[in-house]
C-alpha cells in the first residue's frame, strides 16, 4: 500500500437545506475550476447533474446491447431447436417458420434489456458499495431525507484543506464538514 | 395551481391536488418511513394478516390434496380440459397488469397521479403474478417436472415445441415476473436507503442497508439511474400489451369456436387493465385509510383510477359486442352457434348475462364524478368488476370447450370443491404478500414523491 500517495482526507462536504441554494453553490464549484466534485441530493435534481456535468450515461447503449443479444439469443435458440437439432414437420410447415418464433423472441430482447439496465445502471454507478467514506459523516444520512450535500474530492489538484474549506463556506451551506477514510 | 390555467366554466370544479398542500420533504420523507420503521405493529394489522394467512392455509390443504390424489379432484374432465385453474391464470394475470401500467405507461405519459400508487400497484403485480403461475404449474399434474416447458437440454433429446402459443406464454409469463421484479426493485433502491438511515434497530439498519447497495444519492448515480429507470419503463410497456396479448393466443390461435378471433389480443389487453385497476382500487381504499395516506393517494388519484376503469371497461363491452357482430357477420354456423349457446340459451347463458351486468352495465355509473370520489362506492364498485371479469374468463374458457364441432363430444362443466378452496386460498396467499409488504416495506415511493413535492412546489411558485 502506497500510504504517502493518499490525500489525508477524502474530501469537504458542504451541507445545503434546498436544491436551489445546491446548484447555485455547484455552479460556482465549476467555475472555480474543481473537477472531482459531487452532489448528493434525496431525489434527483436534473439542474445539479447538468452543473457537475454528470449527463452523460452509457446506460442506454449498455441496454441497447443487452436488447440485442437477448433478440439474437431468442430468434437463434428458436432457430437451432426447431430447424437443426430438433426438426419436426407439424401440417408440412417449414422448420424455420420465423413468425411464429416473434413473441418469443420478443420476450427475450425485452428479459435482457431489462437485466442490462439494472446490471448496467449498478456497474456503471459502482453499486453495490456497502462503505463508502461520506457515510463516516454524521449528518450525511439526512442525504436519504431531505438535505443536499456537496463534495470537493481531495484528489482534486485545486483542493486545499484550508484554502476549499473557505471557499465552501462562502456558498452559504448549513454547514461543512471534513470526510474521514 | 398556477401552471394549470384552467378556463373557469360554471359547474367545473378543478381535480383534487395529487399531493395535499403544507408538507415538505422532511414530512414525506417521515410519514412514509414511519409505516415500516414503527415499533407497534398496528392492530389491524395483526387482525388482517392473521385473517389472510387463514385463507393461505386453505390453499396450502388444497394443493396439498390436489398433489396427493391428482388433477381428477378438480371438475376437469374431456372435453373441458382447462376449468378454474385456466380461468384464475388469466384473471390473476390480467390485474397484474395495471400495476405495470400505472408504473411504466403512466410515467411515460407523465402522469403526476401515478406517483403515490406505483409502488404499491407494482407489489400487487409480483404477487398477482405469483398466483397466476401457481395454476398453470399445478394443471400440468405433475408441478414437480414444471421445468420441462423450458428449453432445457435433457436425455431425452427433445425440445420444446416453439410454435405453440403454450410455450410463448411459459416465456411471455416468466419475463412479465422477472422484469417487474426488477422494476419494482431498482424503484425501492433509493427508499432502501432512507430506510437505512432512518432506521433505529442494528438488524434493519443492516437488513435495509443491504438492500439498498450502498445508495448514497449522489448526482452521477440519480443520472444513470433515472436513465435505466425510464428505459426500464419503456421496455415494459410493450411487455405488458404483449403478456395478454400471448395469453389470449393461447385461445385465438386455436380453431374452437368463439376462441379463434383476432379481436382477442385487444380485448384481453383492456380487460386486463379493468381487472387490474379495480383490484388497485380494491387495496388501495382500505389501505390509505388504515394507513393514513389520504395527503398522499388523495381523491384525485381515486377519480383518475375510476376513469381509467371507466375507458377500459368500455373497451370491454366494445369487445363483447364485436364477438357477438362476428359470431353474425362471419355466417360461420359454428360460431353462430355458440354465441347463442354462450349468450342466450345454454347452461352458462346465465354466467353471461351476469357478465354483462357485471361488466357493463353497473360500472356505467362511473360517469358520475360524485361516485368516483367516493371512497366506499367506489370500492364496491371495483368489487363488482373483479367479480365480473373473473366471470368473463369462465365464459371464455368452458363454453367454448362444452361445445365445439362434434355434439357427440359435447359435455357440461362445474367446479368441485377443490377448485374454489384452491382459487379463494390463492386470494389468501395474495392478501398475506400484500400485508407483509405493506409492513415491511414503504408502500409508496419516498423518492418519488419528493420529485413530485419538488415539481408542484416550483409550479405554485
Amino acid at each position: 500500500m502506497k500510504q504517502e500517495e493518499k490525500p489525508e482526507i477524502y474530501g469537504l462536504v458542504a451541507e445545503f437545506p434546498d436544491a436551489e441554494t445546491i446548484v447555485e453553490a455547484a455552479e460556482k464549484v465549476k467555475a472555480a475550476g474543481y473537477d472531482k466534485v459531487e452532489g448528493y441530493t434525496p431525489m434527483p435534481v436534473e439542474e445539479l447533474i447538468h452543473a457537475l456535468g454528470h449527463h452523460k450515461s452509457p446506460v442506454p447503449k449498455i441496454i441497447f446491447g443487452g436488447a440485442l443479444l437477448g433478440c439474437l439469443t431468442g430468434l437463434g435458440l428458436q432457430y437451432w431447436v426447431s430447424a437443426i437439432d430438433y426438426p419436426l414437420n407439424v401440417g408440412g410447415r417449414p422448420l424455420a417458420s420465423w413468425v411464429s418464433f416473434i413473441p418469443v423472441t420478443f420476450e427475450m430482447t425485452i428479459l435482457f434489456g431489462a437485466f442490462a439496465a439494472v446490471g448496467g445502471m449498478l456497474l456503471v454507478n459502482g453499486l453495490p458499495m456497502p462503505y463508502h467514506p461520506l457515510f463516516n459523516v454524521k449528518r450525511f444520512s439526512y442525504v436519504t431525507r431531505d438535505k443536499f450535500f456537496l463534495c470537493i474530492e481531495a484528489t482534486d489538484p485545486r483542493f486545499d484543506r484550508q484554502e476549499t474549506r473557505r471557499f465552501l463556506e462562502s456558498l452559504n451551506p448549513t454547514g461543512v464538514s471534513e470526510v474521514e477514510h | 395551481m398556477a401552471t394549470h390555467s384552467h378556463k373557469i366554466v360554471p359547474g367545473y370544479t378543478p381535480p383534487p391536488d395529487v399531493l395535499k398542500p403544507g408538507h415538505s420533504l422532511s414530512s414525506i420523507t417521515d410519514r412514509i418511513s414511519a409505516m415500516v420503521l414503527r415499533t407497534a405493529t398496528p392492530q389491524w394489522w395483526l387482525v388482517g394478516v392473521s385473517l389472510a394467512s387463514l385463507v393461505l392455509l386453505l390453499f396450502l390443504m388444497s394443493a396439498s390434496y390436489l398433489l396427493w390424489f391428482g388433477v381428477g379432484v378438480w371438475g376437469v374432465n374431456n372435453p373441458v380440459g382447462w376449468g378454474f385453474a385456466i380461468v384464475n391464470l388469466v384473471w390473476w394475470i390480467g390485474i397484474g397488469h395495471a400495476g405495470t401500467l400505472i408504473s411504466a405507461i403512466l410515467l411515460l405519459f407523465r402522469q403526476k397521479w401515478r406517483t403515490s400508487i406505483n409502488r404499491f400497484a407494482e407489489a400487487m403485480t409480483l404477487f398477482a403474478v405469483a398466483c397466476a403461475g401457481l395454476f398453470p404449474i399445478l394443471h400440468t399434474g405433475r408441478p414437480w417436472l414444471a421445468y420441462w416447458l423450458l428449453p432445457i437440454p435433457n436425455t431425452m433429446w427433445t425440445w420444446p415445441q416453439f410454435r405453440s402459443p403454450l410455450v410463448w406464454d411459459v416465456f411471455a409469463i416468466s419475463t412479465y415476473a422477472t422484469v417487474s421484479l426488477l422494476f419494482w426493485y431498482v424503484g425501492l433502491i433509493p427508499d432502501l436507503g432512507t430506510l437505512r438511515d432512518r432506521a433505529k434497530r442494528t438488524f434493519f439498519k443492516v437488513a435495509y442497508g443491504f438492500l439498498a447497495l450502498g445508495w448514497r444519492g449522489s448526482s452521477r448515480h440519480w443520472h444513470n439511474y433515472e436513465k435505466a429507470y425510464l428505459i426500464l419503463a419503456g421496455l415494459a410497456t410493450p411487455l405488458v400489451l404483449s403478456v395478454h396479448t400471448v395469453v389470449s393466443f393461447d385461445f385465438a390461435v386455436s380453431l374452437i369456436p368463439g376462441w379463434h378471433t383476432t379481436i382477442f389480443p385487444p380485448y384481453f389487453v383492456a380487460g386486463a387493465i379493468y381487472s387490474g385497476f379495480a383490484m388497485v382500487i380494491t387495496l388501495v381504499v382500505p389501505t390509505r385509510k388504515l394507513c393514513r395516506m389520504q395527503d398522499f393517494i388523495t381523491l384525485r388519484h381515486l377519480d383518475s383510477m375510476g376513469k381509467v376503469m371507466l375507458a377500459t371497461g368500455l373497451i370491454v363491452a366494445y369487445g363483447y359486442a364485436t364477438e357477438a357482430f362476428m359470431a353474425w357477420y362471419s355466417a360461420a354456423e359454428y360460431e353462430m352457434d355458440m354465441m347463442y349457446f354462450r349468450a342466450v340459451d345454454g347452461p352458462y347463458s346465465h354466467v353471461y348475462m351476469m357478465l354483462i351486468i357485471f361488466n357493463v352495465l353497473i360500472p356505467q355509473l362511473l360517469w358520475f364524478p360524485k361516485l368516483r370520489t367516493n371512497p366506499a362506492m367506489l370500492w364496491v364498485l371495483s368489487i363488482v368488476v373483479n367479480i365480473g371479469m373473473w366471470l368473463e374468463r369462465y365464459v371464455i374458457v368452458v363454453t367454448s370447450l362444452a361445445r365445439d364441432f362434434m355434439p357427440s363430444a359435447w359435455d357440461s362443466y362445474g367446479g368441485t370443491f377443490w377448485d374454489y378452496t384452491l382459487y379463494i386460498g390463492t386470494i389468501g396467499l395474495f392478501l398475506t404478500m400484500v400485508f407483509l409488504f405493506i409492513r415491511v416495506l414503504p408502500f409508496i415511493s419516498i423518492s418519488e414523491m419528493r420529485m413530485l413535492w419538488r415539481e408542484e412546489s416550483e409550479a405554485s411558485k
